[in-house]
């Protein structure tokens, strides 16, 4: 396996992992979305998963979440220190989803349903098109996703109904902890509008709190900063930063502002074609001549000939900027 | 308005009004124009030319009438009626509506005996029936109102409580109040079992299953003869009693309480049955919007794929919509063969499912006041008909109201969905508050797949 056999590498990710993905494959009919993946989430690591458009990192997602069944591989959970890997291969020769014994706890994903991926693994996620109760209260949003430890507290609706006083203790804490994240993503102002109602920006971090409310430990953004402004980005990246380490959550994330990848991200992973081209940190996946050539669509050998013609073409759109004085808009 | 577009304008109504009388005369050539009856060796066919001018020319005049005053002009004389509730009354409305309608629920059947001294019986019967669909309408309103799974085969549920008690009455001898609880248990039962393959799937889907669900249940019980006694129907079923004391001309209620013995003891008794039974109904659905189970339905109804990323098993909070909603069916299913004595599969036809569903749909999804305004307007609507007796005088002896009951029924349908298409009542009530709580316009909303 890759990642054993860098046991002296000084990344994070190589020997404290959260997530590991094993030669995951999604195959939809004739199409291989996914092809022999492997990568490493590191614990209380911001991990990007960037690609072009369509090179299988939504599916990555989706299989991480449990929302599609991979064709092949498997993808591991952990809860404790270290790769565990006696342990891993043990339940693996098993039939069973999850060895739970002791704080130490190894989820096989590929096996479970997706809502017990959220209410046992702990992985929590949000999604592109954002996907909140629009009729219902921000309040009420966080308080859904609070569903499992408060259905254990009102002794599954039958406490509730008689509003015995461990329901009504769960409930306040359940209050607070959704106030607690209101407050920190800027929306105690609008706890009580409905989601729907909300600006957009608002609702991107509406979704990541009611994300955070499931107490994850590892948070998948799908492309959290797609629509946001300049200022609405920098306000992201602090709520990510702020997430990775007040709340020991690692961070997997899909995104296509580069501006938020290259500064919050501990770790890169490059999908083209679904395969892995490039994975590393930041500043060296930026200058890996194959993930350049991915994005601009060109040969490797073509590249700084490329390079070299964008650089011309920025100068000179730069200089007609500035001739014509409207400033240095993006 | 200038000269030039007047008579542009009324050319352009005699037209479309010319081309409405058009369609009339084609669609009701056969339906107004000819009338077959059952004759000697055959058909006999009339000719009703007459009615059929009468029919273009009513199209005609009035679709030129809508035209010049309208559709067409350029200031339409509706737009001055406009109805608008200042928002301090409306709030107020909205505070004091439920305990007002509570109060008077309670009173009804001395009321009634005070307003209606001779009539007293076919009024409490009445209210007996509106309060029926109230429940009922409750019921659903948790399975399509709360967690929007589209249910049109309710009435399988309602069909299963009555058969429950009448066979239970029948073969072990069981009375109502025992029967009550397990009626409600074998209805929810079989939500679950009807539930478990159903609910996988969505929307539209879903509502076909249910809909052949129901009627499955139906043709059981018709074609079960040796067990439900097919169309005959199960007869004799026991009514219900007051701690043990019958409502008998002798040694029952009356006699107990040194009171005279009047029959309408029991419709009063039955009244107030069926009044705790539907409270019950909503109390248990009012609670149970602000818990966890609850919040998920609603949440489900909103965005299914969310709920699972949040980890909510979406097949069993569902199923716990599904049964107890089936639940409620059951109890009023019970309710409704005591009261009656007597059932059939025809009283559990598809119809029912259709009215149950019109009172959720009309009274605003999730509303619990709306349903109670849907049910009097509906039910009590049909039975106004039925008391129309000046019309009589108006339109000839051979007038019968009734007939045209489904007829009104529909145009009160197109009516409100014109008029508030989310139902008379329709704003949602946020289940936890932080500070203020605030009304939420159903725009945003979500009806569930289906709707």
């Amino acid at each position: 396996m890759e990642t054993a056999m860098n046991t002296t590498s000084t990344h994070n990710w190589d020997h404290n992992v959260v997530l590991s993905v094993e030669h995951l494959t999604m195959r939809f009919g004739g199409l291989l979305a996914v092809n022999d993946l492997s990568f490493n989430v590191g614990r209380g690591d911001i991990t990007a998963l960037i690609g072009p458009n369509g090179a299988g990192k939504t599916t990555v997602f989706n299989c991480v979440t449990g929302f599609y069944k991979p064709t092949e591989g498997r993808i591991v959970m952990r809860h404790g220190q270290g790769f565990q890997s006696e342990r891993v291969e043990a339940l693996t020769r098993t039939g069973r989803q999850f060895d739970d014994a002791g704080e130490d706890r190894v989820f096989l994903l590929e096996r479970m349903p997706d809502f017990e991926i959220s209410k046992r693994a702990k992985v929590a996620r949000t999604f592109q098109n954002i996907r909140l109760f629009g009729g219902m209260t921000a309040l009420e949003n966080l308080l859904v996703a609070q569903h499992n430890p408060l259905m254990i507290a009102s002794s599954m609706t039958i406490g509730g109904i008689f509003n015995l006083p461990g329901y009504r203790k769960a409930r306040a804490e359940a209050i607070d902890f959704a106030a607690y994240w209101l407050e920190k993503t800027g929306l105690i102002d609008r706890a009580d509008d409905p989601a729907a109602d909300l600006p957009y920006g608002a609702q991107r971090r509406l979704e990541i709190a009611r994300a955070m409310c499931t107490r994850p430990h590892l948070l998948c953004l799908d492309e959290p900063a797609a629509g946001l402004n300049p200022r609405e980005s920098t306000e992201l990246n602090e709520l990510l930063q702020y997430i990775r380490k007040d709340h020991d959550t690692s961070i997997l994330l899909i995104e296509h502002d580069m501006g938020v990848v290259m500064q919050i991200s501990d770790h890169v992973v490059v999908l083209d074609y679904g395969q892995k081209i490039a994975d590393g940190n930041a500043e060296s996946v930026k200058n890996d001549p194959k993930v350049i050539s991915a994005y601009l669509g060109v040969d490797e050998d073509e590249v700084e000939a490329v390079e070299e013609t964008i650089d011309q073409a920025i100068r000179e759109a730069e200089e007609r900027a500035e001739d014509s004085d409207t400033g240095g808009k993006s | 308005m200038t000269a030039a577009q007047k008579p542009a304008r009324m050319a352009e109504s005699v037209k479309d009004a010319a081309i409405a009388a058009f369609l009339v005369a084609v669609l009701g050539l056969f339906f107004f124009g000819l009338r077959t009856d059952i004759g000697p060796g055959g058909l006999d066919l009339t000719y009703r030319w007459g009615l059929w001018f009468i029919a273009i020319a009513i199209t005609f005049g009035v679709r030129l009438l809508l035209n010049l005053f309208v559709f067409k002009a350029a200031k339409p004389v509706t737009s001055g009626i406009k109805v608008t509730v200042p928002a301090g009354l409306k709030s107020v409305i909205g505070r004091f509506l439920g305990p007002v309608l509570l109060v008077v629920a309670m009173c009804l059947p001395f009321i009634i005996m005070l307003l209606f001294p001779n009539r007293d019986r076919q009024f409490i019967d009445l209210a007996i029936l509106i309060m029926t669909y109230v429940m009922l309408g409750w019921g659903l309103n948790i399975v399509v109102g709360l967690a929007g799974l589209l249910d049109l085969g309710y009435v399988a549920f309602y069909a299963v409580g009555a058969y429950s008690f009448a066979l239970l009455a029948q073969h072990l001898n069981i009375g109502f109040w025992t029967a009550l609880p397990l009626a409600g248990l074998l209805a929810a039962f079989w939500g679950i079992i009807l539930g478990y393959p159903v609910l996988r799937l969505r929307g539209d889907y879903l509502a076909i299953v249910t809909l052949a669900f129901g009627e499955i249940i139906r043709v059981v019980l018709l074609n079960w003869y040796d067990f439900t006694g097919g169309p005959n129907g199960i007869s004799g079923i026991p009514k219900p009693s007051f701690f043990g004391l019958d409502f008998t001309r002798t040694g029952g209620f009356a006699d107990f309480f040194g009171i005279e013995f009047a029959t309408i003891h029991r419709f009063i008794y039955l009244y107030y049955i069926i009044l705790v039974l539907a409270l019950i109904t909503n109390f248990v659905t009012l609670r149970l919007r602000k818990l966890p189970i609850g919040r998920a339905w609603e949440a489900l109804r909103e965005d299914e794929i969310a709920c699972r990323s949040l980890g909510i098993n979406t097949t069993n909070t569902k199923l716990t919509a599904f049964s107890i909603g089936a639940m409620f069916a059951g109890f009023a299913g019970s309710f409704f063969a005591t009261r009656q004595g007597f059932i059939s599969p025809e009283s559990f036809t598809f119809l029912e499912s259709a009215i149950i569903l019109a009172i959720v749909v009309l009274g605003g999804l999730g509303s619990q006041v709306g349903v109670v305004i849907a049910s009097v307007v509906m039910i009590g609507g049909i039975e106004i008909l039925r008391n129309l007796g000046f019309l009589k005088q108006i339109f000839g002896p051979d007038f019968e109201p009734t007939q045209y009951r489904m007829l009104i029924f529909g145009l009160a349908m197109v009516l409100i969905m014109v008029w508030k298409p989310r139902g008379i009542i329709s704003s949602r009530n946020p289940s936890a508050v932080y500070k203020e709580r605030k009304k939420i316009s159903s725009d945003m909303v979500a009806q569930g797949e289906g709707h």
